[in-house]
């Protein structure tokens, strides 16, 4: 699309980021597939950072990639496995290899995982991670000493709109603005007037939303995901969208009501963009565009 | 406050006695008596399961509290038991045994695995309340420490993990910044939940970290 990032996200466009998962292993081949399958579909790609505390190839490796084919990526830093030199170090090598966008996170438990007696570090919190890389713009580190060079990123950090209960989210939501984030990508969201209740809340901040769309493949996950994952809620009708595609067409429904949201998101102009998780599937984000009429 | 202890698998204790087969027991009238870990009858339990195994206990005591200085009497008047035993098996949490190994020149070892210090909220239910990290900010958090409370120890708020006030790592546990936040709402305090916790000082007092009580007369205890 051509645009940067930063620079497409304060032209006040309508932006689109997706998500691409680094492998177990070395074998790159298919995130390079999915890298060329989407680097030119969207305004940036995030790479994530051992996604639910799985060991992979870094985020950072992935992200090298993505901008040596051409693609504007969008480091993942979770706070999960390094201590601050690690962190800050990191930022380093992903500025001086061109990354400018990095989005902050606390991490998943280790617990989760597949390493799961390894130590969960979380030495920083989200917050404070927005905090260094201010820090390390004004060419300080966190020991208080001076940096040679320069280093300046576009920010984020994440929300959840759905949050339960959502007074304590909101309060953190404010501290990563006051600490500098630029843009948020949230959790995935699927009911449209809890979201735009969300945003008349978020509008009053100087930042981007971009809502995040999980693509739901079965009645079953759409189902799970309500029941289990803490911050989402899926309602009753579009499980029941799900349940009554046809066999073996879940998944052309649930990209339809991805593409639907997007759509209803961008036309009444609810928020800044959308971020796209189609995890594992990321081949048909391409489709739940056109679904969406990008 | 207690000291929270968890009895080893049979195997694991077992694995430790290499050096011999006569053993000498001690348990701890405080944490461990109460934790049903290291008391009279755990003490007893272990004896009996030892014999079984083919090893000859010389004999076993019940210190008041291993971990204090007193425990040196203790091991005095178990002298002669102990003297005939080529181990020590310690049912107390870590402090006991390294009390006792300050006295005692034999293989000192736990049967116990320490696991941390917690308050007894209500009876039998025991929760970390301190990390001892050096930089208490309970004073910001209604006096509910979220480096102990929060499964990932963060200072400034929720992670998207938080289920319904629950984390998501045990339905059974509270989020604490769900408890901080009721508190602090209760109390008209809400303000202090935004304020920006820089990230903590690690090394407070480094590694080994040790305290000296200057200008008092510490008696000599040994």
């Amino acid at each position: 699309m051509g645009m940067k990032f930063k620079q497409r996200l304060d032209s006040g466009e309508f932006v689109v980021t997706a998500e691409i998962a680094p492998p177990k292993g070395t074998d790159l081949e298919q995130m390079f597939h999915h890298i060329e399958l989407l680097k030119d579909k969207v305004d940036a790609l995030n790479v994530t950072d051992h996604q639910s505390s799985v060991m992979r190839y870094p985020s950072l490796g992935g992200c090298i990639a993505v901008e040596e084919r051409g693609g504007e990526p969008i480091l993942q830093m979770t706070c999960r496995d390094r201590n601050q030199i690690a962190l800050q170090s990191d930022l380093l090598l992903a500025y001086s290899k061109g990354i400018q966008n990095v989005l902050c996170l606390t991490g998943d438990a280790m617990t989760v995982g597949d390493h799961k007696e390894a130590m969960g570090i979380f030495e920083l919190d989200s917050v404070q991670l927005l905090h260094t890389i201010d820090l390390l713009e004004d060419k300080k580190d966190l020991g208080g000493n001076e940096l040679s060079g320069e280093v300046t990123f576009c920010k984020g950090a994440i929300v959840t709109p759905e949050a339960d209960p959502w007074e304590p989210q909101a309060i953190k939501f404010e501290k990563k603005v006051d600490a500098g984030a630029e843009f948020f990508q949230t959790q995935a969201i699927y009911d449209l007037d809890n979201f735009a209740r969300f945003m008349d809340y978020a509008r009053q901040f100087p930042v981007k939303v971009l809502a995040g769309i999980v693509l739901l493949t079965s009645a079953r996950m759409a189902k799970y995901m309500t029941e289990n994952v803490p911050g989402i809620f899926v309602p009753q009708d579009l499980i029941d969208e799900l349940s009554s595609a046809p066999k073996g067409g879940a998944l052309n429904k649930g990209i339809e009501i991805a593409g639907r949201m997007i759509a209803a998101l961008k036309n009444d102009s609810i928020c800044d963009g959308v971020h796209i998780m189609a995890i594992n599937r990321e081949e048909v984000v391409p489709d739940i565009l056109d679904a969406a009429g990008i | 406050m207690k000291t929270i202890t968890r009895q080893k698998p049979y195997e694991e204790i077992l694995q430790q006695l290499i050096f011999g087969n006569r053993l000498f027991i001690f348990g701890c009238g405080t944490c461990a008596t109460v934790l049903e870990t290291g008391g009279i009858e755990q003490v007893l339990e272990l004896k009996e399961k030892l014999q079984e195994s083919g090893f000859l206990v010389t004999g076993w005591t019940v210190i008041p509290t291993a971990c204090d200085e007193m425990t040196s009497a203790s091991a005095k008047e178990n002298e002669s038991a102990i003297q005939g035993a080529n181990g020590i098996l310690v049912m107390s949490c870590a402090l006991g045994v390294q009390r006792l190994n300050l006295y005692l020149n034999k293989p000192v070892l736990p049967v116990l695995d320490t696991l941390f210090i917690g308050l007894e909220e209500h009876p039998g239910y025991f929760m970390e309340a301190c990390a001892q990290c050096g930089q208490c900010i309970l004073g910001y958090t209604a006096g509910i420490c979220p480096v102990t409370a929060c499964h990932k120890g963060l200072l400034n708020g929720p992670c998207g993990g938080t289920n319904k006030g629950k984390c998501e790592v045990d339905q059974d546990r509270d989020c604490a910044f769900t408890l901080i936040y009721n508190k602090l709402k209760e109390q008209d305090r809400l303000d202090l939940m935004k304020h920006y916790h820089p990230p903590k000082n690690a090394q407070v007092l480094p590694r080994p970290r040790i305290k000296i009580l200057e200008k008092k007369e510490v008696e000599q205890w040994v």
